[in-house]
C-alpha cells in the first residue's frame, strides 16, 4: 500500500513528507527530480516512475508535486485517485490548495494524513468523515479556541463511518431545507482548418448542494434520460433502480458533492455553439505574418455565449503582435508567446474580428509548427446536450425543501486547428 | 543553524514541561511541526510521552503521532508507553480504542509487538466494527514487523474470520490486509477463495467504501469460477461498478470482467452485452486527470491487443490534443495505430499529418512513425501513407524529413517494387540528413534500388568521403550498399567497390567492418555468382507489427489490469520486491545484458530482484553457506561492473594466473550447445555456449557465441556469469561495444573461477543467462556439462578410497545402467582419466572387470565409482557413492556421455 507521501513544490522543494509505514529517507525523490529535470515541463514529468527498490506515483496539482511511494504491488489508480483525493482535500480545508496554505496549517495537514491512511489503507477520505473528525481552521474558530481552550479535533466517534451510508452524518439539522442541482457541460472538441469537426464530445457533471436535515431519500428525474448512456454516480447512488427505471435514487450526503458525471460521445449530439474563421500565416521573406480571426455563433438555439476568449499560442519566433480587435481586448505576451484575446458577449448582429500583423524574429526562418487556437466559453441556462432535470422528490422526511437547477455549458478542451 | 535547533528543543523542553495543559498542547503541536518539515526532535522523545496520559483526544492523537515516528529511534522508552496502549485498548469509547490499536501497529519495535498481542485479540473480536476493521489493517503492519509471531498467534485466521463478518468495511479491510500479507507469502493461498466466500465478497462490495471495493474487485479477479454460470453471475454483479465515480474502482472492475469474459460462451447474448458495456466507462477514464489518462491509456492498450471488438468505434477518443501532457500524447498515438482499420484510415492519417507539424520534437518524431506503421499495417492504406510521407518530405523539416525516410525504408521492405518512383524525391534531402539512422536508411534504399538510380554511384560516393566519422551503422550498411551496386552494376563501379573494401579493410580499427569487408571481398574475388546469390538473395518480409505483447504474456498482463504489471506491461511478478520469499533455486551462470524487450521468463528475474544488494543472507535450504548477494536491477549494470559481484571478483590477484585456457590437452569438449532462448516472439538472437575445464581445476574459459537474427542491430552487450551450485563467476565482466548485425556471429571468451557465492541450484548445472541491450532483457537457460568441474587432483589413495568407501552410508549408493557401450576396461580408464576421472583399481572378479575410480569437484565434494564391465555385454553398471548423492545423476550422465563421445 502507499508507503509515503513527499510534497514537493515546482521549484523541486521538498516541504512535507509524511509515511505511514517505517521511513523512507528523502532521498528516494532524487528520481523524481531526475525525471522533473527530464521532462522540462512539469505536467509532463511522467506519473509512475521506477526506482531499484520502489516506484513512486506522483500527480501534479496546483503547482504542487504529491509524490508517494510504494513498494508493493499496488493498483496506481488506487495511488491517483488517493493523491487527488488528498489535493480537494486540501483545497476543501483550507480554500486553496498551495504550499502557503499547506505550511501554514501543517499540522492539521498532518491529522488529516494521518486519518486518509493507515499503514497505507484509506481510513477516512469522504470529506464529511474528515470534517466531524478534524475541524477545518476558520478565523472564528482559531479565535473562540484560543480562549476557551478547546480543540480542532472532535470528541466523538464518527458515526458515519460505522453506518451503511458512510457519506452522510446522522443528526443533519437545517433551519432553510434546500437541494440546488448545477448541470455543467463542458465541449471539449478539436476542429480542423476548415471548422470541421474532428471530433467532440460533452463532458457532463451535475453538481449538488444539497442541504437537507435527518435523513432525506431523493429521486431525480429527467425529460431525457436516454441521452445517458455512459455514466458514473457517487457511491450514494442506488444503480439498479437507474438501470430499470433511469431515476437517480439516492440518498444525498451533506453539502457539496458531485452527484454523477456523465459522457456523451454521440457525434450528432455534439452541437457546437461556435465558428471561428481563422487565417494565420506567415510569409516567406521579411520577418512577418498576418493574422485574421472572426468569431461567430452557430448551434446556441438562441442563447448567448458570454465569456468568450480565443487563446493562440504562438509560435516561437514571434516577437510582438500589432492588432486591432472590434470588440474586447487582446494581449500578446512575448515570454509565453500566448495571445490572449478576452472577447466577452459574442453579438449576433456584429461579429467580433482580430486582425493585424505579427512580427518575428529578424532572419529567422519560417515557423515550422502550426499555432493552434484555443477557445473558451460559457452559455448560462442552456446544456448543450438538451439534458433536462423532470423533477425531484424527498421521501422520508415531512418538510417541504426548496429546490432549483441549473444549467451552464462551457467549452472544455476546445482546440482550432490552423 | 545547529545552535538555533539546539535552541528550539530546549525552549520547546521547558513547554513540554509547563504546568498547564494547554501549554503543554500546544508545545506538542510545535514538535509536531517541527517534525513534519523534517527537523530532528527525537530528544524530545521522554517528554512527549510524558504528554500521553491525557483524556484530551487531541493531545493524545499528536502525541500518537510523534510516538509514530520516533519510536524506532527510541525503543527503550517506547517501552514506557506500553501501559497506555494497553489501557486505553479497554476503553469504553471505541474511537480510543480504535486509535489505540491503530498506533500500536505503527510502532515498528520488535521489543513491543509481543505486548501487542493480547490487545490486538480483544480488538479483533470487539463489538464495534469500527475497532475490528481498524484492527485488521494492525495484523498487517505486525506481520511487516514480525511475520512469523502474525503466523503463530494465530491472527492469520482470525482475518480470515473476519471476511464473513457482518460489517462491509470489515470485510474490506479484512481483504486488504489479507491481499498485502499475501505479497509476501507467494504460495500459500492465504484468502482461500471458494462459492460461499466469493458471495460474500460481492455481497459487501455493494456496500463498503470505494477503497474497499478496488480490495474485493482485486481479491475476485484471482478467483477462478466452476462453471460459466458462476462466472456470469459474478459479472452481473460487478458490472454497476464500472459507472463508479472512482477512477480505480472503474479499473478493477474491468479486469475481473475481462478475465471472466474468457469463461462465457462467445456466442451467448450476455457476452456480448458485456463487451458492449465495456466501452464507455474505458472512454470515460479519459476523461479524467492525465495522470488516471496514462494508466488507463497503458491497460488500454492491452485491452485493444486483447479484445479489439470494445473499442474500435471509439478512435477519436484517442485522438490528440494538443495541451495534453507528452506521456498522454504517446500513448494515444500508439493506441490509435493499434485500431487502425481499413475502415478509418482516412482520419486517422489526417491526425498523424496534423500531429507532424506539432511542436513536440518526440511527439512529431513517433506520429511520422506512425505513419509508416500504418502504411504497413493496413496495405490499402499504403500509397496514402507514402503520399503523405512525401508531403512532409517536403515540408524540409529536418527531423521530419529523417524520420520519414527511415520509414520510407520500412514501407520499401514491405512492399518491394512498389513505390521506387519517389526515390527521386528522397535523394534530393540527401545533404540534410544528419542522424546515421536517416543516413543508414537513406544508403540502404540507394543499395536496394541501385539499378533504378542513374547516379546511384555518385551519392554513395558522396558518402564514402567521409567515411570514418561515420557511426558503425551507416559504415556497415554503406560497404553492403556499394557491394549491391556492384553487383548490379559491374562495369561502372569497380573503382568504388575497391576503395570502399580497402577502407573497409585496411583503415577501420573496427572488427566488425574488417571482417564483413573481408567477406565480401573473398566472396566478391573468388565466385560472382554466389557472391550474388548471398547478398542479392530475397530478403524476407517484414512483419506487420513488430511491438505486439506476446500472446502468453498479454493473458497474465489481462488477468492484472490496473496493477503496475499492466503499466509497465512487463509479467506481475518480474519487478516487485518481495512478491516472492527467499527462494534461489536457480543456477546464475551468465548473465548478457539488452535493453527494450520484454522478459519472457518473469520467474528468473522476480529471484534476481531477491537478490539484495547488502550483507550476505542465509539460503534457508539447510544450508549453512552464505551467498553474497548481487543487486542486479537494482544497481543496474554499474553494480555488475563494479565490485559487487559477491565481493570476491574485485581484485584475487591469482585469477589472471590462473586463466590458462589453451593448456588443456583432450578434455571433453562438447559441441556448443544453443542455448534455449525462451521468447516466444521472433528470436532476435541466438546464443551458443561451451565450456572447457582449464587445469586448474578452478578456473574455466567459456565461449559465447552469439548470432543475430533480425534487422535491429545490437550493443553494448554485458556478460556477467556465475554458477551458484560451483560458485562459478566471471572473473571480469564482460562488456561488448561493437554491435552486433543480422545474422552475425560473435565468439567470446569469458574467464571464469570459482571463488564466487555457492548456492544449490536444480537442477546442478543449470545455467541462466538474462541479456541486455538496446532491445531489451533476454532469458537463456542451458545444461553445461558437469565434467568441467572436475578437478586435475581428484585421484585418492587406495586406503583412503577403501575407507571412505565404507564410511558412506550405503543408502547413498546409486546405480544406474551406461547401455550400449563397447569399449575395453582400458580405453575407458584412459577416456575417463582426460576428464580427471581417476581409475585407482583394477580388478577381475568372475570374468568382469571392476574400475574402482574417484573424482573430485571443484568444491571439494569426492565421488567414488565402481564401474562393472561384462566382457561382451555393452551395458556396464556403474555404483556411485558420495557424501551429496544428488550429485551422483549428474556425473553418471558425464560417464555416459565421454563413455559414447
Amino acid at each position: 500500500m502507499i508507503h509515503s507521501l513527499f510534497l514537493i513544490n515546482n521549484a523541486g522543494d521538498l516541504f512535507l513528507e509524511k509515511h505511514w509505514k517505517s521511513v523512507i529517507s528523502r532521498s528516494i525523490c532524487d528520481y523524481f527530480f531526475e525525471a522533473r529535470e527530464k521532462a522540462v515541463e512539469p505536467d509532463n514529468v511522467p506519473p509512475v516512475i521506477r526506482t531499484p527498490h520502489h516506484y513512486l506515483i506522483n500527480i501534479y496539482r496546483e503547482k504542487i508535486f504529491f509524490v508517494s511511494v510504494i513498494q508493493t504491488e499496488v493498483p496506481p489508480l488506487f495511488v491517483i485517485e488517493f493523491l487527488h483525493r488528498v489535493a480537494e482535500t486540501f483545497q476543501d480545508y483550507f480554500g486553496e490548495c498551495s504550499e502557503t496554505t499547506i505550511k501554514d496549517n501543517v499540522v492539521i495537514v498532518y491529522e488529516l494524513l494521518e486519518e486518509m491512511l493507515d499503514n497505507g489503507f484509506p481510513l477516512a477520505t469522504e470529506s464529511n468523515i474528515l470534517k466531524e473528525l478534524i475541524r477545518p481552521p476558520t478565523i472564528l474558530r482559531s479565535m473562540v479556541n484560543t480562549i476557551t481552550g478547546s480543540s480542532n479535533v472532535g470528541e466523538t466517534l464518527p458515526t458515519g463511518q460505522l453506518s451503511n451510508i458512510p457519506w452522510r452524518r446522522a443528526g443533519v439539522k437545517y433551519t432553510n431545507n434546500e437541494a440546488y442541482f448545477d448541470v455543467v457541460e463542458e465541449i471539449d472538441a478539436i476542429l480542423d482548418k476548415s471548422g470541421t469537426t474532428v471530433f467532440a464530445e460533452i463532458q457532463g457533471v451535475i453538481d449538488a448542494c444539497v442541504k437537507l436535515s435527518g435523513m432525506p431519500d431523493l429521486t431525480l428525474s429527467f425529460m431525457n434520460p436516454r441521452l445517458l448512456d455512459d455514466v458514473s454516480f457517487h457511491p450514494c447512488v442506488r444503480y439498479k433502480r437507474w438501470e430499470s427505471e433511469r431515476v437517480i435514487s439516492f440518498i444525498p450526503p451533506d453539502g457539496n458533492f458531485q452527484l454523477m458525471s456523465y459522457h456523451i460521445s454521440a457525434q450528432n449530439l455534439v452541437a457546437i455553439p461556435i465558428y471561428v474563421k481563422q487565417n494565420i500565416s506567415f510569409f516567406e521573406t521579411g520577418s512577418s505574418g498576418r493574422l485574421d480571426i472572426t468569431v461567430g455563433p452557430k448551434q446556441t438555439m438562441g442563447k448567448t455565449v458570454e465569456c468568450l476568449v480565443v487563446t493562440v499560442h504562438m509560435p516561437k519566433v514571434v516577437l510582438s503582435a500589432n492588432l486591432s480587435a472590434t470588440q474586447g481586448t487582446y494581449n500578446y505576451d512575448p515570454v509565453t508567446k500566448i495571445l490572449l484575446w478576452d472577447i466577452g458577449k459574442l453579438n449576433p448582429q456584429k461579429l467580433p474580428n482580430l486582425k493585424g500583423s505579427l512580427s518575428l524574429q529578424s532572419g529567422a526562418p519560417k515557423p515550422e509548427e502550426n499555432p493552434s487556437l484555443n477557445i473558451d466559453l460559457k452559455i448560462q441556462q442552456f446544456a448543450i446536450s438538451g439534458l433536462k432535470v423532470n423533477r425531484l422528490d424527498m421521501y422520508g422526511e415531512k418538510y417541504k425543501p426548496f429546490k432549483g437547477v441549473k444549467y451552464v455549458t462551457k467549452a472544455g478542451k476546445f482546440q482550432v486547428r490552423t | 543553524m545547529l545552535l538555533s535547533v539546539t535552541g528550539e528543543i530546549f525552549e520547546l523542553k521547558a513547554e513540554l514541561n509547563n504546568e498547564k495543559k494547554e501549554k503543554r498542547k500546544e508545545a506538542v503541536k510545535k514538535v509536531i511541526a517541527a517534525m513534519t518539515v523534517g527537523k530532528d526532535v527525537s530528544s524530545l522523545f521522554p517528554d512527549v510521552v510524558n504528554c500521553m496520559q491525557t483524556d484530551n483526544l487531541e493531545l493524545k492523537k499528536l502525541v500518537y503521532l510523534y510516538l509514530m515516528n520516533y519510536a524506532k529511534s527510541q525503543p527503550d522508552m517506547a517501552i514506557m508507553a506500553v501501559n497506555s496502549f494497553v489501557k486505553d485498548c479497554e476503553d469504553p469509547n471505541p474511537l480510543i480504542r480504535a486509535l489505540a490499536v491503530r498506533t500500536m501497529g505503527c510502532i515498528r519495535v520488535d521489543k513491543i509487538t509481543e505486548y501487542l498481542c493480547e490487545p490486538l485479540r480483544k480488538c479483533l473480536k470487539d463489538e464495534d466494527p469500527y475497532v475490528r476493521k481498524t484492527a485488521a489493517v494492525c495484523v498487517a503492519k505486525l506481520h511487516d514487523i514480525n511475520a512469523q509471531m502474525v503466523e503463530d498467534q494465530g491472527f492469520l485466521d482470525s482475518l480470515r474470520d473476519l471476511i464473513a463478518d457482518s460489517n462491509p468495511m470489515v470485510v474490506a479491510n479484512a481483504v486488504a490486509a489479507l491481499s498485502e500479507i499475501s505479497e509476501s507469502h507467494p504460495n500459500s493461498n492465504l484468502l482461500d477463495l471458494n462459492p460461499q466466500n466469493i458471495n460474500k465478497l460481492l455481497t459487501a462490495l455493494n456496500e463498503c467504501t470505494e477503497w474497499g471495493q478496488i480490495f474485493i474487485l482485486d481479491c475476485l479477479s484471482n478467483y477462478n469460477p466452476k462453471d460459466e454460470r458462476e462466472a456470469q453471475s459474478i459479472c452481473e454483479r460487478v458490472t454497476p461498478r464500472l459507472s463508479h465515480a472512482n477512477s480505480a474502482v472503474v479499473l478493477s472492475a474491468v479486469k475481473v470482467l475481462m478475465k471472466f469474459l474468457e469463461l462465457l460462451p462467445k456466442d451467448s447474448d450476455y457476452y456480448n452485452t458485456l463487451l458492449k458495456k465495456l466501452s464507455p466507462p474505458l472512454v470515460t477514464l479519459l476523461s479524467g486527470e492525465p495522470e488516471v489518462q496514462y494508466v488507463a491509456l497503458r491497460n488500454i492498450n492491452l485491452i485493444v491487443q486483447k479484445r479489439p471488438e470494445i473499442l474500435k468505434q471509439e478512435i477519436k477518443v484517442f485522438f490528440v490534443k494538443y495541451n495534453d501532457p507528452i506521456y498522454v500524447k504517446l500513448e494515444k498515438l500508439d493506441i490509435m495505430i493499434r485500431l487502425a482499420s481499413h475502415a478509418n484510415i482516412a482520419q486517422v492519417l489526417a491526425e498523424l499529418k496534423e500531429y507532424a507539424t506539432e511542436v513536440d520534437v518526440d511527439f512529431v518524431r513517433k506520429a511520422v512513425r506512425a505513419i509508416g506503421r500504418c502504411a504497413i499495417k493496413v496495405e490499402q492504406s499504403a500509397e496514402r501513407c507514402v503520399s503523405t510521407l512525401l508531403d512532409l518530405i517536403q515540408t524540409k523539416v529536418n527531423y521530419v524529413v529523417q524520420e520519414a525516410i527511415v520509414v520510407i525504408r520500412d514501407i520499401f521492405r514491405k512492399y518491394p517494387n512498389k513505390y521506387e518512383s519517389i526515390i527521386a524525391t528522397l535523394c534530393e534531402n540527401l545533404d540534410s540528413l544528419d542522424e546515421p539512422d536517416a543516413r543508414a536508411a537513406m544508403i540502404w534504399i540507394v543499395g536496394e534500388y541501385a539499378e533504378r538510380i542513374d547516379n546511384a554511384d555518385e551519392l554513395l560516393e558522396s558518402f564514402l568521403e567521409g567515411f570514418h566519422d561515420e557511426s558503425t551503422q551507416v559504415q556497415l550498411t554503406l560497404l553492403t550498399a556499394i557491394v549491391k551496386l556492384f553487383l548490379k552494376k559491374p562495369s561502372e563501379t569497380q573503382e568504388l567497390v575497391q576503395q570502399v573494401l580497402s577502407l573497409a579493410t585496411q583503415d577501420s580499427d573496427n572488427p566488425d567492418l574488417r571482417d564483413r569487408g573481408y567477406i565480401y571481398w573473398r566472396l566478391l574475388s573468388t565466385d560472382p555468382v554466389t557472391a550474388k546469390e548471398v547478398v542479392l538473395s530475397e530478403k524476407p518480409l517484414i512483419s506487420e507489427e513488430t511491438d505486439l505483447i506476446e500472446p502468453t504474456l498479454l493473458d497474465e498482463l489481462i488477468c492484472h489490469i490496473g496493477s503496475l504489471a499492466s503499466v509497465y506491461h512487463k509479467p506481475p511478478n518480474a519487478f516487485v520486491e518481495g512478491s516472492h520469499g527467499i527462494h534461489h533455486n536457480c543456477i546464475l551462470m551468465l548473465i548478457v545484458y539488452n535493453t527494450g524487450h520484454y522478459c519472457p521468463s518473469g520467474d528468473l528475474l522476480g529471484d534476481l530482484l531477491n537478490l539484495d544488494l547488502g550483507p550476505p543472507v542465509n539460503v534457508p535450504q539447510g544450508s549453512s553457506m552464505q551467498i553474497g548477494a548481487v543487486d542486479l536491477l537494482g544497481g543496474g549494470l554499474d553494480s555488475l561492473l563494479g565490485g559487487d559481484l559477491g565481493g570476491g571478483v574485485g581484485g584475487s590477484p591469482a585469477v589472471g594466473q590462473n586463466f590458462i585456457p589453451s593448456s588443456v590437452p583432450n578434455t571433453f569438449a562438447p559441441s556448443p550447445t544453443p542455448a534455449a532462448l525462451s521468447s516466444g516472439l521472433n528470436d532476435l538472437f541466438e546464443l551458443s555456449s561451451g565450456m572447457s575445464i582449464a587445469t586448474g581445476g578452478y578456473v574455466a574459459s567459456k565461449t559465447v557465441s552469439i548470432t543475430g537474427h533480425y534487422v535491429h542491430m545490437f550493443y553494448c552487450l554485458y556478460f556477467f556469469c556465475c554458477v551458484f551450485s560451483f560458485g562459478v563467476i566471471p572473473t571480469t565482466p564482460l562488456a561488448m561495444h561493437t554491435p552486433l548485425m543480422p545474422s552475425q556471429s560473435i565468439d567470446i571468451s569469458l574467464p571464469l573461477n570459482t571463488i564466487g557465492p555457492v548456492m544449490k541450484m536444480d537442477p546442478l548445472n543449470n545455467l541462466q543467462v538474462a541479456v541486455k541491450n538496446n532491445i531489451d532483457v533476454f532469458y537463456f537457460s542451458t545444461l553445461i556439462p558437469l565434467s568441467v568441474f572436475f578437478v586435475e587432483d581428484g585421484k585418492m589413495e587406495r586406503q583412503v578410497f577403501l575407507a571412505t568407501w565404507k564410511d558412506i552410508p550405503n543408502e547413498n549408493e546409486l546405480q544406474y545402467q551406461i547401455k550400449d557401450c563397447h569399449l575395453n576396461a582400458d580405453t575407458v580408464s584412459g577416456k575417463l582419466q582426460n576428464n580427471n576421472i581417476y581409475t585407482i583399481a583394477k580388478r577381475n572378479v568372475e570374468g568382469q572387470d571392476m574400475l574402482y575410480q574417484s573424482l573430485k569437484l571443484t568444491n571439494g565434494i569426492w565421488i567414488l565409482a565402481e564401474l562393472r564391465i561384462q566382457p561382451g555385454n555393452p551395458n556396464y553398471t556403474l555404483s556411485l557413492k558420495c557424501r551429496a548423492p544428488e550429485v551422483s545423476q549428474y556425473v553418471y550422465q558425464m560417464y555416459d556421455a565421454i563413455l559414447k563421445n
